[in-house]
C-alpha cells in the first residue's frame, strides 16, 4: 500500500529523538550532525575487530588457537618437549643400572611387566623401563633438532642462495641457481633413508652420524622449497616497487622477499622434527644408530626391542608408541600451521 | 497479474550464508525482478553487492552446505511453471545447459585446462541433444562459426591455454547457446577482455538476443556496458536492490543517492579537461545492516537522522521511502510484474526539487556542496 | 613430444655424472683407501698391491674417475665382499623380487589411495573425512619396519593367515620365465603359484603401501577439495553435465595431476621401504642383500646400490614427466 511518504517523512525527525536523545534532537544543526555521527557510528561499531590490518603470523595463529589439531599437536610437543628437558629430574632411577638384573630371564621368556616401583616394567636387561623412556625422550629430541637445524642451515642457504640470484642476479644469477639446483637434483635422487645411509656408513655408527645422515637428507627439501617460495615471491609487484625505487638488491632480498618466504620453510621445519624421528628409528633399526646402551633412545630401543617381539611385545610398543605420538604431535602441528598460513584456506 | 506471466519471476529472493562460527551473511536480501523473452536485464553494483550469488542461486550452484535460499524464481517452461529454488537437484540438472545457462566472468579458469574445446562443446550437446560423434563434431563446429571464431575444425582440437582471451569467451559463449537456453545468464562476461573484444562480445550477445529471443540476464559493475545493452536495469547495493528503472530514466534520472555516485563516477569524454572524477567514497565494507537503517548510508553524502531508523522500502520514484520501524506504514514494492517502472529504495532520493525539507537543508552541512552535482 | 624426452634424457647427464664424482670420492674417502673396501678384511698386502696396480690407483685423479666411470658405464659394479659374486649379478638375480614387491606396494598404495582421498574430500568433516585423515598422519608416523613387525607376528606369527616370510612356499616348483612371480604363474597358467606368490606379497606389500598410501590419500584428498572449486567445475555444472561425468571428466581428470607426480617421488621413499620391509619378511629381494650389506659394510653392493637407486629414481620420474605431459597439454606446450 503506497503513502503519501513525504508528509510522514517530514513528522519523522521529531519523533525519532524521543527514543533516544530528545535534548539532540531540538538542538541546532550542529547537534543534530553530531547526533548522526554517533548514530551512525554506533551502528557501524562492533564490526571493526576482526578486519583487516592483522598481520599473518597473527591471523594464523588466531587461526591455530580454534584448531583441535594444532591443539592436539601443541600439547603433545609440549608435553614432550618438557620431559626432554626435565628428563634426568623425572626419571626415577638411573637408566642403563641393572639394578634388577636377577629377576628378568630373557632365555627362558621371564620378563617383568609393569609394577608399583617399576610403572613400565624391566627391560630384558632389568633395567627400569620408565627411566630409560625419559631419558630416551631427551635423545630423541636431539636427534630431530639437530637433524633439522642441520637440514634447515644447509638447504636454506643453498635454496636462498639460488632463489636469491634467480630473482635478482640477472643472467648469471639465472647460472648459478641453475648450478645450485642440479646439485639439489642429484641429492633428490638420493632417497632420504639411502642418504643417511650413505653417510652413517661413511663415518660410522653413532647418534652424530644419525643426526648428521638425517639432517643432510633433508637439505633438498628446504632448499627447493626456499628457492620456490622466493620464486614466487619475487615476481609479486611488491619486490618490482622496490627494485623501482631502487632498493639495493641484496636489501630487496633479505629485507623483502626472504621474510615473506619463510612460512612454508618454518612448517617444514615442525614437519621435518617428525620424519627426523622416524628415520632416526629406521637408521637404529639398520645397525647405524647409538651403540652405546649409557643413552638410551627411542629408535635404537625399538629396534633392540624387535628380539623379543612374540615373547614381550611391550619392549617395542612403549618406545614405538612414543616415537609414533611424537612424530604425530610435531606432523599436527606442522599441518596446522601449513593450513592456517595457506592463503587460500584463509577467511 | 498481467496476461502473459514473466518467463522467469524472481521474487524476494535471498541468500543466507552460514558464517563459519560468526555471524551469517545475507549475500542476497530480497531481491526480486523478471526477465523477458527478447530483452536484456541488468543487475549492477559493486563487487560483494549479490549480484554472481543471485545469478548462482538461479542456476542452483550454489554449494549444499552453509547456505540458504529463500523466495521464488518462478520459470516459464513449455509445458508447465517451475520454481528454480526448490527444484530436485536432478530437474536442475535437466534444465540447466538447456533452458538455463550461464556465461562466467573468467574464461581462461572457466575451461577445463586439460579438456579440449571440441570435447567442452560436444558434451553438453551430447547431453541435452543427445548428438554424437561426427554429428556432434559439425555442429561444435557450427556453433564456433556461428559466435565468430574462425578456422572452427581446428580450434575444436586445441586446450583452452591455446586460445586468446576473446575466443575463450567466445567458446564459453557457444557452450552457453548451444542448446539455444530461453534464459541466459551472463555474469561480468567482459571484465577479463581488453575494451576492443569487450565490444565485439556485448554485440554479440546483443545479436543473440535478437536473433533467438533468449531474455539475457547481465550482471556487471560496468555502466557503460550497460548503458550499450541492458534494457531494464536493477541496481544492487549490500543485498538489495536500491533501484530500478529501464535504461532511459535510470541514465538521464537517478533518484538513488548510490546510482548517482555510479553515474558521476564514469569517466566522459565530454568532460572539461583536467576535472578530476567523482569516486563513491568508503568500499562496499563500509554499511550498516539494512535491519538498522539504510546500508548505504556510511557512505552518502545524503544521509540523514531517518536513513539510520530503520529498513527503508522500495517504492515507486516520486515518492520518498517509509522506514519500517519507523512505524510510517512503509509502502510496499509497488512494482508488481514488469521491470518497467522506476523504483528506489531511498528515504531522500537525490531528485527532490519539489520538497524543500528540513533534511535536505541539512544536507549541504555535512556533504559540503556535493548536493547541487548530484541535482544536475 | 619427442624432442621434450630428448630433453629430459640429456638433463639427466649432468645428474648421474654429479652422483658418480660424489661416489667416486666417497669411494676415495674410505678408511684405508678403495683397495680395503673392495677386498675381504683379510687380504694379503700382496692382494692389494695387486688391486691397487689394477685399479690404475698410482694414476692422476681424473684419470681413474675416468676408468671409474668406464667400469660403471660397462656394468661392472665391483664384487661383493659378502658373497664373492659380481655386484651386478646380484642385483639382476634379486631385482624381479623386488620390482614385484614394489609394484605391488604403489598398487595397493594407488587403488586404496585414490577413492579414499576422493571420498574423503566429497565428504570432508565426516567421520570417514577424519578417519582417512588420521589414519594417513598415523601411517606417515609409524616406522615402517615396526609396521612390517607387527603385521608379521600378528597375522602371520600368531593368526596364520599369510605366511612369515619368503615368495614363496619352500618346495612348491614354478617354471620360471622372467623372475616375476605373478606374472610367470598366469602365463604358464600355475594359478597355485600366483596364489601362493600373492599371499606372499601381501603382508610386506602392505608394510611397504603403507607410507605412498597415507602420502596418496592426503594429496587426492586435498587435490580434490581445491578442483572442486574451480570454475571449470561450476561451468560444467552449469552445463547441466550429468554429476558423475562433471566428477570423472572435469573433478578427477585435473584432481589427479599432481597426485601422479606424486607416485614418481614416492619411488624414493618406496626403495628405502623396500630395505626395511624386506629385511623384515626375508623377502629374497634387493632390499633384503642391502640390509646385510649395511650390517658387514659391504661397500661395493652400498656404492652398487645407491647408483642403481639414482638411475631408477631418475628414470620412474622421467617416465612420470612424460606421462604427466601426456594428461597436461599446458606442459606439452611448453
Amino acid at each position: 500500500m503506497p503513502t503519501t511518504p513525504s508528509s510522514q517523512n517530514r513528522s519523522e525527525p521529531p519523533k525519532a529523538p524521543e527514543t533516544a536523545d530528545t535534548a539532540d534532537g531540538r538542538a541546532p544543526l550542529l547537534g543534530r550532525k553530531a547526533a548522526r555521527v554517533d548514530r551512525l557510528a554506533e551502528l557501524m561499531g562492533g564490526r571493526e575487530e576482526g578486519g583487516h590490518g592483522a598481520g599473518v603470523w597473527r591471523t594464523a595463529l588466531d587461526r591455530m588457537r580454534r584448531s583441535p589439531m594444532a591443539i592436539t599437536g601443541a600439547v603433545i610437543v609440549a608435553v614432550f618437549i618438557v620431559v626432554a628437558l626435565f628428563a634426568p629430574l623425572i626419571a626415577p632411577y638411573d637408566p642403563v643400572a641393572q639394578t634388577w638384573g636377577a629377576e628378568v630371564f630373557p632365555n627362558r621368556s621371564v620378563f617383568v611387566g609393569p609394577r608399583a616401583e617399576n610403572w613400565l616394567g624391566l627391560d630384558n636387561l632389568g633395567r627400569d623401563q620408565f627411566s630409560r623412556m625419559v631419558i630416551g625422550a631427551r635423545q630423541t629430541l636431539l636427534v630431530g633438532v639437530v637433524a633439522t637445524l642441520v637440514g634447515f642451515g644447509v638447504g636454506a642457504l643453498l635454496g636462498g642462495a639460488a632463489g636469491a640470484s634467480a630473482v635478482l642476479g640477472g643472467r648469471w644469477g639465472l647460472r648459478v641457481d641453475n648450478a645450485v639446483m642440479r646439485v639439489i637434483d642429484m641429492m633428490l635422487a638420493l632417497p632420504t633413508l639411502l642418504l643417511a645411509v650413505t653417510v652413517a656408513a661413511l663415518v660410522g655408527p653413532s647418534l652424530t652420524t644419525v643426526m648428521i645422515a638425517v639432517g643432510v637428507a633433508q637439505v633438498p627439501i628446504f632448499a627447493r622449497l626456499l628457492r620456490g617460495a622466493m620464486l614466487s615471491q619475487g615476481s609479486r609487484d611488491y619486490v618490482l616497487a622496490a627494485r623501482a625505487l631502487g632498493v639495493r638488491k641484496r636489501k630487496i632480498a633479505l629485507v623483502h622477499i626472504l621474510p615473506n618466504s619463510l612460512g612454508p620453510v618454518i612448517v617444514q621445519s615442525t614437519l621435518t622434527l617428525a620424519t627426523a624421528i622416524i628415520d632416526a628409528a629406521a637408521l637404529s633399526y639398520l645397525g647405524l644408530g647409538n651403540p652405546d646402551p649409557a643413552f638410551p633412545e627411542w629408535g635404537t630401543m625399538l629396534a633392540d626391542a624387535q628380539r623379543f617381539l612374540s615373547s614381550a611385545p611391550q619392549f617395542a610398543v612403549y618406545p614405538a608408541l612414543a616415537i609414533i605420538v611424537t612424530a604425530l604431535g610435531f606432523t599436527l602441528l606442522g599441518e596446522a600451521m601449513r593450513e592456517a598460513l595457506d592463503p587460500k584456506l584463509r577467511k | 497479474m498481467s496476461s502473459s506471466t514473466p518467463l522467469l519471476a524472481v521474487d524476494e529472493l535471498s541468500v543466507v550464508f552460514d558464517g563459519h562460527g560468526s555471524d551469517e551473511v545475507r549475500a542476497v536480501d530480497g531481491v526480486s525482478f523478471t526477465l523477458e523473452e527478447g530483452r536484456v536485464t541488468g543487475l549492477v553494483g559493486e563487487s560483494g553487492c549479490g549480484k554472481s550469488v543471485t545469478s548462482l542461486a538461479l542456476m542452483g550452484l550454489l554449494p549444499d552446505r552453509g547456505v540458504r535460499v529463500g523466495g521464488s524464481a518462478v520459470m516459464r517452461l513449455p509445458e508447465d511453471r517451475v520454481d528454480l529454488l526448490t527444484l530436485p537437484q536432478r530437474r536442475m540438472r535437466d534444465l540447466r545447459g538447456s533452458q538455463l545457462a550461464m556465461i562466467f566472468q573468467d574464461p581462461l579458469s572457466s575451461l577445463n585446462p586439460v579438456v579440449p574445446i571440441g570435447r567442452q562443446v560436444t558434451e553438453i550437446l551430447r547431453r541435452h541433444r543427445g548428438l554424437r560423434g561426427s554429428v556432434a563434431d559439425r555442429e561444435a563446429a557450427d556453433l564456433l562459426d556461428r559466435v565468430g571464431i574462425p578456422d572452427p575444425k581446428r580450434r575444436l582440437r586445441e586446450y583452452p591455454h591455446q586460445l586468446s582471451g576473446g575466443m575463450r569467451q567466445r567458446a564459453l559463449i557457444a557452450m552457453a547457446v548451444a542448446c539455444r537456453p530461453r534464459v541466459m545468464i551472463a555474469d561480468e562476461p567482459t571484465t577479463a577482455l581488453d575494451v576492443t573484444i569487450q565490444a565485439q562480445i556485448l554485440e554479440l550477445l546483443r545479436d543473440l538476443v535478437t536473433e533467438e529471443g533468449t531474455a539475457l540476464l547481465m550482471i556487471t559493475h560496468d555502466l557503460g556496458v550497460v548503458a550499450g545493452l541492458c534494457d531494464d536495469i536493477n541496481v544492487l547495493y549490500a543485498g538489495r536492490a536500491v533501484e530500478t528503472a529501464p535504461r532511459t530514466p535510470l541514465f538521464s534520472d537517478p533518484t538513488h543517492p548510490y546510482t548517482v555516485g555510479l553515474l558521476s563516477s564514469i569517466p566522459r569524454l565530454d568532460a572539461p579537461r583536467g576535472e578530476p572524477l567523482t569516486p563513491i567514497r568508503g568500499s562496499v565494507n563500509d554499511n550498516i545492516a539494512w535491519s538498522q537503517g539504510c546500508a548505504f548510508a556510511p557512505r552518502c553524502d545524503h544521509y540523514t537522522m531517518e536513513c539510520l531508523q530503520g529498513p527503508p522500502e522500495l517504492v515507486a520514484v516520486g515518492t520518498a521511502a517509509g522506514v519500517e520501524g519507523g512505524g510510517s506504514g512503509g509502502a510496499s514494492a509497488g512494482a508488481s510484474g514488469a521491470g518497467a517502472e522506476h523504483v528506489h529504495r531511498c528515504v531522500n532520493p537525490v531528485r527532490h526539487a519539489d520538497v524543500a525539507d528540513q533534511p535536505v537543508t541539512e544536507s549541504p552541512a555535512v556533504a559540503g556542496g556535493d548536493e547541487e552535482e548530484a541535482q544536475g | 613430444m619427442l624432442r621434450f624426452i630428448v630433453r629430459r634424457l640429456l638433463q639427466l647427464i649432468p645428474t648421474l655424472g654429479g652422483l658418480s664424482i660424489l661416489l667416486f670420492v666417497w669411494l676415495q674417502r674410505l678408511p684405508g683407501g678403495p683397495e680395503y673396501a673392495l677386498l675381504p678384511d683379510d687380504a694379503t698386502p700382496e692382494q692389494r698391491a695387486e688391486l691397487r696396480e689394477s685399479l690404475g690407483l698410482d694414476e692422476p685423479v681424473t684419470v681413474r674417475y675416468l676408468a671409474f666411470l668406464r667400469r660403471i658405464l660397462e656394468g661392472d659394479l665391483g664384487t661383493s665382499l659378502a658373497t664373492g659374486r659380481p655386484v651386478t649379478e646380484e642385483f639382476l638375480t634379486r631385482f624381479p623380487a623386488t620390482f614385484e614387491l614394489s609394484v605391488t606396494a604403489m598398487l595397493i598404495a594407488v587403488a586404496v589411495g585414490v577413492p579414499l582421498g576422493y571420498l574423503a574430500a566429497r565428504r570432508r568433516g565426516t567421520a570417514l573425512d577424519f578417519m582417512a585423515v588420521g589414519g594417513s598422519l598415523l601411517g606417515i608416523c609409524t616406522p615402517v619396519f615396526f609396521l612390517a613387525f607387527i603385521l608379521k607376528v600378528v597375522l602371520a606369527e600368531q593368526l596364520g593367515w599369510f605366511p612369515s616370510a619368503f615368495r614363496l612356499s619352500p618346495g612348491l616348483a614354478r617354471t620360471d620365465l622372467s623372475g616375476l612371480v605373478i606374472l610367470d604363474g598366469l602365463r604358464t597358467g600355475e594359478l597355485d603359484v600366483v596364489w601362493d606368490g600373492l599371499l606372499h606379497l601381501a603382508l610386506p606389500g602392505v608394510a611397504l603401501a603403507s607410507i605412498p598410501l597415507a602420502v596418496i590419500v592426503r594429496m587426492t584428498r586435498a587435490s580434490v577439495l581445491e578442483v572442486v572449486g574451480e570454475d571449470y567445475v561450476r561451468t560444467a555444472n552449469a552445463k547441466g553435465l550429468h554429476r558423475n561425468t562433471v566428477r570423472t571428466r572435469h573433478v578427477l581428470r585435473n584432481a589427479l595431476l599432481p597426485v601422479v607426480t606424486s607416485v614418481g617421488l614416492l619411488t624414493g621413499a618406496l626403495f628405502s621401504g623396500a630395505v626395511l620391509t624386506e629385511s623384515v619378511f626375508a623377502f629374497p629381494g634387493i632390499g633384503s642383500f642391502i640390509y646385510e650389506a649395511t650390517q658387514t659394510r659391504d661397500y661395493p653392493v652400498l656404492t652398487g646400490f645407491i647408483l642403481l637407486i639414482a638411475t631408477m629414481y631418475v628414470i620412474i620420474n622421467l617416465l612420470v614427466d612424460i606421462s604427466y605431459s601426456l594428461l597436461d597439454p599446458r606442459v606439452r606446450a611448453q
